[in-house]
């Protein structure tokens, strides 16, 4: 099936190149301004969602999703599952198309420019947005030393000094001091909190702007899911990080924006999108309040 | 005894409770006993006779009582896993015996045929009837050898680039080349022998050489190396795939890098399947390869001996040393193919230890 260019929102939101925010936007950041905890400030737009729809053969399970991802921050999608917040997420570093009989509508913006624009190096734009999956997956033929460095092979970067970025990666990701003696050992051999925080490493190595993350604590224990919290706030600094999160302290805990996206057995929407303090304090709609209260879900 | 131990907890005697206990143990020998027992004594009361009669009668009376015994003591259900255990096990011994079979008679008829000098002279001046101690299969070794390994060279990346296709790539023509595979592993060795001689021997070399039957190997292996690399590179995880694309790799960098490496022990396990499927293939060499009784280390030029082709000939012969050296060049076989097998594994190994 073809998907006619004729989306809602789309040409509306061409006009706004110039990063204006939408009316209902504004209000939010300079709220998030103060909100902000780590002592980190929005540093532009990261990455901006203009009227994503997307589809499973005839399935439309994502409808018209338009929203902008802050640089220095971390936004949490929640809400249940099937609502959509993973298929939103692959279809930012254009993940989505791998899956066959999938197809999709609408703008993703990185640095002004649509992903999908044709003529567009996919390869350039997977470097720029990383992704940690749900299940930890260190490549399993390679050493730590290698796994983290596996993107500058696979992509073909030259580095000068492969040890410096191989500590500061590891670093970044709070790996290097307990696998600094073990840098040749399988990653194979590492605990499934470590090989989650080694592929965070992996992903780091190639400087990317955004961090993807589909449910990245999902397979681990609480400990580790703290170890890769606290990893998650120290690159929140940097880079923008979006996070498809089950879990509702952790999305209260991790980040700064909350985007909350439901389906009434249609496709998913996104139903509010606000300060992670206020979606949990104080969310506008009642289907919010009703999901994060643990009414249902 | 000493203050020491006093002090500290006492350690609980270590066991493995899970283990039977000798009184288990001793009922099951007295089960087996009894059945041996039964066997015999209705064997030599009956008109059954042969081996096969005492086999078939101890089977169904050891099932039959340890049945009864599990039964009795534990119950319905006991009393079934039973009988399962026991046609379990009497499957494990008919897939064994066939296999301890052979080996026993290959060993037990070549032992007499082998000697240090096999493995340094070839037939070239021995006649059918001259001594065991003369002669020797360097050429067929030479020659098994070269035509698996040029074999070898040609269909692995055939083999492995085809499933690429069908895993990776899955573009339109998946399905029609997974169906090809599949009927080409069934094409008979001597189809493959004879179609190489109708499209190349005749039209164009007019000679025989081993180039050709190892040509006709590689129809033969291609589709088992292809076959198995699928099904291998298809437990390869998808998130795998995933990751190398997100770090920014392309699909080919992202193949080679990190699907192949992942698969890497079991692509070698395909390419033991393809040596297996070939390594004693008789009828293309017999056809293609001139089979030689000489060493020849040129593949494009001159008749080649192999082991397949030497046991053929020895037991065509004939004479009394000529099947000798023949059941010896089958021992040489399996022995080669064993070496080829645990060298493969070995070097699969090496790395990812």
């Amino acid at each position: 099936m073809t998907i006619s260019d004729n989306t809602p929102g789309n040409d509306k939101e061409k006009d706004m190149e110039t990063h204006t925010l939408p009316a209902s936007l504004s209000g939010i950041v300079a709220n998030a301004k103060q909100s902000k905890q780590h002592g980190g400030k929005a540093l532009g737009v990261g990455l901006e969602a203009r009227g994503i729809h997307a589809w499973f053969d005839e399935k439309h399970v994502l409808n018209n999703v338009s929203l902008d991802f802050w640089a220095g921050t971390v936004t949490a999608l929640i809400g249940p599952s099937g609502c959509g917040k993973s298929t939103l997420i692959r279809t930012l570093n254009r993940m989505h198309e791998f899956i066959p009989g999938a197809s999709m509508a609408g703008e993703v913006l990185l640095d002004g420019k649509d992903i999908y624009a044709s003529g567009t190096d996919v390869t350039k734009i997977r470097l720029k947005v990383g992704m940690v999956f749900q299940k930890p997956n260190p490549f399993p033929s390679m050493t730590i030393a290698e796994n983290v460095l596996a993107g500058l092979k696979l992509a073909q970067i030259k580095v000068e000094n492969k040890d410096d970025l191989l500590q500061e990666c590891l670093e970044r990701a709070g790996l290097w001091a307990e696998v600094k003696d073990r840098l040749n050992a399988h990653g194979g051999s590492l605990s499934g909190g470590q090989q989650q925080r080694l592929c965070i490493a992996r992903a780091l190595a190639v400087r990317p702007e955004v961090l993807l993350m589909d449910e990245p604590c999902s397979a681990l224990d609480p400990g580790s899911t703290l170890k890769v919290e606290e990893t998650i706030s120290h690159l929140s600094s940097s880079m923008t990080i979006i996070i498809v999160t089950h879990n509702m302290q952790q999305a209260a805990r991790v980040s700064d924006y909350t985007a909350f996206f439901l389906s009434d057995g249609g496709p998913g929407e996104m139903v509010e999108l606000g300060p992670t303090s206020e979606i949990f304090s104080r969310p506008k709609d009642t289907r919010t309040e009703n999901y994060v209260t643990g009414r249902f879900g | 005894m000493s203050t020491a131990t006093a002090i500290k907890p006492a350690i609980p005697q270590r066991g493995k409770p899970w283990k039977p206990t000798p009184l288990q143990r001793l009922i099951t020998v007295g089960i087996f006993a009894l059945s041996v027992a039964l066997s015999s004594a209705i064997v030599a009361m009956t008109p059954l006779k042969g081996k096969l009669a005492y086999a078939a009668v101890f089977f169904i009376s050891f099932v039959t009582i340890d049945y009864l015994f599990a039964r009795i003591k534990q119950g319905k259900s006991a009393g079934a896993d039973s009988i399962f255990r026991g046609f379990v096990t009497m499957g494990i011994f008919i897939a064994v015996i066939p296999i301890v079979s052979i080996l026993y008679s290959v060993i037990d008829r070549g032992y007499k045929g082998l000697h240090w000098s096999l493995f340094t002279t070839d037939m070239h001046s021995t006649p059918p009837n001259g001594p065991i101690g003369q002669g020797g299969l360097l050429h067929a070794i030479i020659g098994t050898v070269l035509l698996v390994l040029v074999a070898l060279i040609i269909s692995v990346p055939i083999g492995i680039l085809t499933a690429i296709y069908m895993t990776e790539i899955k573009g339109r023509f998946t399905r029609p080349i997974k169906f090809l595979v599949q009927a080409m592993s069934g094409v008979p060795s001597i189809v493959a022998g004879l179609f190489i001689l109708a499209a190349i021997v005749y039209p164009l070399t007019k000679t025989f050489n081993s180039f050709e039957g190892s040509l006709a190997l590689a129809i033969l292996m291609i589709p088992t190396i292809a076959r198995t690399s699928e099904e291998i590179l298809l437990l390869v995880p998808q998130d795998l795939r995933e990751s190398g694309v997100a770090l920014g790799g392309t699909q080919w960098r992202t193949v080679a890098q990190i699907v192949l490496p992942a698969a890497r022990g079991g692509l070698v396990t395909a390419m033991i399947l393809g040596i297996a499927r070939v390594a004693g293939e008789t009828a293309p060499i017999v056809l293609l390869t001139g089979g030689g009784d000489t060493k020849n280390w040129n593949i494009f030029n001159g008749p080649m001996g192999s082991l397949p082709f030497y046991i053929w000939k020895g037991f065509g012969a004939g004479t009394p040393e000529s099947i000798t050296r023949a059941w010896a060049g089958i021992m040489v076989l399996l022995g080669l193919v064993l070496a080829l097998f645990i060298g493969a594994r070995l070097l699969s190994n090496r790395k990812t230890k």
